[in-house]
């Protein structure tokens, strides 16, 4: 009687919330499909959208391993580079394959290496995980770059992107590359957010808190790091595909450098661990920020200083603000959302 | 025609409207991604600076070319390919742009597609994707001067000229020590096919980046017994070769260093060790030549010299940025013969560089004699036909130690349409020919 009293009394929270939660969708459609390809510059899509987007993406996908599932990894870059290098091949050797195929084919690609290059975390915890992910790092890098059959052997091992189409409408325009982009992480991260509400995110979590307690309760400990892996490079491979063919058009081995791996690693910390929000925040503060921070100096100094000295200043900010933000919400900045939507709903109830 | 590329049209002309009217007086705009910081800031200062300095020149001494002011503004890109194209997408809504000169292989690669949808040209002097020379499918890029085939050709028809003629190469051991990377291996099967032709005997050691440790690699050198090293090098790489180079016992003056090996940066800190070392060049260093003597006297003498560091004038890097200057510069003048003393739109500028012929005559008139040969691009030979020198290093300063040698351009043309043809095939291009290459988009 009284549980279902509560229940009665809870309900109408639960609806608002709902309304709430739909409005944000709605929203969030109508700003990616409407206000976006209508109003935004070629410069906004181009320099900020794209990169943003395919960061994104990335850092949902090293999420699911590293903050959901605990396994550290330092190969995302690689990962992202046989997604890239995948899909590259795929549409060059196989006539007429649609965009979408090429795509999934790429990710299943970088879900097979992410696999085996998972394998030794069946073993290994911890740091000792992160530098064995680095053999990944390395490997990638060296094969795409011994191997010319992957470059199509061109000489230098740099290779362009294909014309992007579906269902024979052209997406070779910024508008276009951005479209697909867009739609792209936003299935990704609806599957992703589905995925962490569900049995197998629980066993994720389960296994990140405490492998032998996991065990204990009868959650297959080895089969779920294998499928944190495999998951897991199969987004960032996508979001490499998103990287080389919608953003830079362009792509050589050396672009998908340790440098990268760690960008991704940053920005889940700054952005916060387990969070599928923490990760586009944190994209967003590693990609927007420093062109804020350097359009501002420009801006403020341009006629003072010359763009090295400009360029230097900005980095130290940038890093000054990384260590606030880390010290005022170690959690990162999704905890940090949260607190402040916390404070302002306190304030206007 | 799809509906995003009418849209992205309609865009375009409406910035390039609003954009027009800004503009008061007449003005080329040059965008450059240049690089101060890092660890290429020592190219990347020296070559945009050389540029600047030229542009300044001839707006200060002549007001501009014809009347038409050139205008720039710089975007640090740190020779990272990511901040170039962000770069590349803040400053091309700027109105009247020239031509772009972003001094780095991998930010000339994300912009081939790029640059071509607008219709500017993109110069990658002395470097560049080897292929681009071909006009007929890259009708915007031109790796001006030399590209990676020609230097090899150049580098091994220089050591021919020592030995004796080409015949004499027979039986010869060459090692080539190359920068593990993308730029390092582009001329690898170059190589092999001119010592199948010729008949050396070659190995090719790769020296992985960045190349400060070289131990391994000059103690197969020694065991090789090679009469030549080509140093195919980029930054610490070099350095650290000609010192261990020292160490291992081989002479420095048979060590033949590339045009990315043959820079004052690249010898000074190898100190003792650089002494007889020899690098290819397009363009002689020093201080001797009228142009660069201008420089110094009106545009450092105005305090608008863009080195900070003065002894750096007249450097390879900043000679190089001084005759990339000129061959913009020269573009833009032939450009307006044609279609009139104003702002020219980028595809005007495209045609004035696909007309850029300067022979030496014209190359002394603009008080480069020595200081580059010539050059001779057509509308399928982005090239140019470039000449290349030697010089030596002796230990303070750089001279010259040989004619302007021509590479092999006739041997080299096969292979680079083959691959051309092959990049059109891949990304369905029709290949140009001359009639589209005089279409010129005026607005």
């Amino acid at each position: 009687m009284a549980v279902q009293a509560l229940d009665a009394a809870r309900l109408p929270v639960d609806w608002a919330k709902l309304v709430q939660k739909l409005a944000l969708a709605t929203a969030l459609f109508v700003v990616a499909y409407g206000v976006v390809p209508a109003y935004a510059s070629g410069y906004l899509v181009e320099a900020i959208l794209l990169p943003f987007l395919a960061l994104s993406l990335a850092a949902v996908g090293l999420n699911l391993l590293t903050g959901y599932c605990g396994q550290l990894s330092l190969g995302s870059s690689a990962f992202m580079a046989v997604g890239a290098f995948g899909a590259y091949n795929f549409n060059l050797r196989v006539e007429g394959l649609p965009l979408a195929v090429t795509m999934i084919l790429a990710g299943i690609s970088a879900a097979g290496f992410g696999v085996v290059f998972g394998l030794p975390s069946l073993r290994l915890r911890g740091f000792y995980l992160a530098v064995s992910t680095l053999a990944a790092q390395f490997f990638g890098q060296w094969a795409l770059t011994k191997f010319g059959w992957f470059s199509n052997d061109n000489p230098s091992g740099v290779i362009s992107a294909p014309h992007l189409a579906v269902a024979g409408l052209s997406l070779d325009s910024a508008t276009g590359r951005y479209l697909l982009s867009v739609t792209t992480v936003m299935v990704l991260t609806a599957l992703v957010w589905r995925l962490v509400n569900s049995a197998t995110g629980r066993n994720f979590i389960a296994v990140r808190d405490n492998e032998t307690a996991a065990r204990v309760i009868g959650v297959p400990v080895l089969r779920t790091k294998l499928l944190a892996f495999a998951i897991s490079s199969f987004i960032i491979g996508i979001a490499g595909v998103l990287w080389a063919f919608t953003y830079l058009r362009t792509v050589e081995p050396a672009g998908f450098n340790l440098d990268r791996s760690f960008q991704i690693l940053f920005i889940i910390i700054i952005g916060g661990l387990a969070s599928i929000r923490g990760a586009f925040l944190g994209a967003a503060f590693i990609v927007v920020l420093p062109l804020f921070l350097s359009r501002l100096g420009a801006f403020l100094f341009g006629g003072l200083f010359d763009s090295g000295v400009l360029d230097m200043s900005q980095r130290i900010v940038l890093g000054a603000l990384i260590i606030i933000f880390l010290i005022a919400e170690p959690s990162g900045l999704s905890a940090l959302f949260d607190r402040l939507k916390r404070r302002i709903g306190s304030r206007s109830s | 025609m799809t509906f995003f590329s009418h849209l992205r049209k309609a865009a375009i002309a409406t910035a390039f409207v609003l954009g027009a009217t800004a503009v008061h007086a007449e003005e080329q705009y040059f965008p450059l991604q240049s690089y101060r910081v890092g660890p290429y800031a020592a190219g990347g200062t020296g070559f945009f600076g050389g540029f600047i300095d030229y542009l300044n020149l001839i707006n200060i001494r002549d007001g501009g070319v014809n009347g038409v002011k050139l205008a720039w503004s710089e975007g640090e890109t740190q020779y990272e390919v990511e901040k170039g194209v962000e770069v590349y997408e803040r400053l091309k809504s700027n109105p009247g742009i020239a031509a772009w000169n972003p001094l780095s292989v991998g930010i000339a690669y994300a912009m081939i597609d790029r640059i071509t949808d607008d219709k500017v040209p993109l110069i990658t002097i002395n470097h560049g994707r080897t292929d681009t020379t071909d006009g007929r499918v890259f009708p915007y890029v031109f790796p001006l001067l030399l590209n990676p085939y020609s230097e090899t050709s150049g580098i091994v028809n220089y050591i021919a000229s020592k030995e004796g003629g080409l015949d004499k190469l027979k039986g010869k051991n060459i090692v080539v020590l190359y920068h593990g990377s993308p730029y390092g291996k582009e001329t690898i099967p170059i190589y092999e096919l001119l010592s199948q032709k010729y008949g050396f005997e070659l190995s090719q050691i790769e020296v992985p980046h960045p190349g400060n440790e070289q131990q391994a690699q000059w103690l197969t050198i020694r065991r090789e017994h090679p009469d030549y090293v080509v140093l195919r090098g980029w930054g610490v790489m070099n350095p650290v070769a000609l010192k261990t180079a020292q160490k291992t016992g081989f002479p420095a003056d048979h060590i033949i260093g590339n045009v990315w090996s043959n820079s004052e940066e690249d010898v000074i800190p190898a100190g003792d060790a650089a002494k007889g070392y020899t690098a290819i060049t397009t363009q002689a260093s020093g201080e001797r030549y009228p142009v660069v003597q201008e420089i110094v006297k009106t545009v450092y003498g105005d305090g608008k010299g863009n080195l900070e560091d003065k002894s750096r004038i007249g450097s390879v890097y900043h000679n190089l940025g001084i005759v990339n200057g000129i061959l913009n510069v020269e573009a833009v003048r032939i450009a307006q013969a044609k279609f009139g003393n104003r702002t020219l739109t980028g595809d005007e500028v495209r045609w004035g560089f696909e007309h850029l012929k300067l022979d030496p005559a014209r190359v002394e008139a603009l008080g480069a004699k020595d200081l580059f040969h010539s050059i001779n691009v057509s509308w399928d030979n982005h090239e140019g036909d470039g000449y290349v020198t030697f010089q030596q290093w002796d230990g303070k300063k750089w001279n010259v130690v040989s004619d302007w040698i021509a590479p092999d351009w006739k041997l080299l043309r096969p292979i680079i349409e083959k691959s051309s043809e092959a990049y059109a095939k891949e990304k369905g291009i029709k290949i140009r020919t001359a009639e589209d290459a005089d279409a010129v988009v005026s607005n």
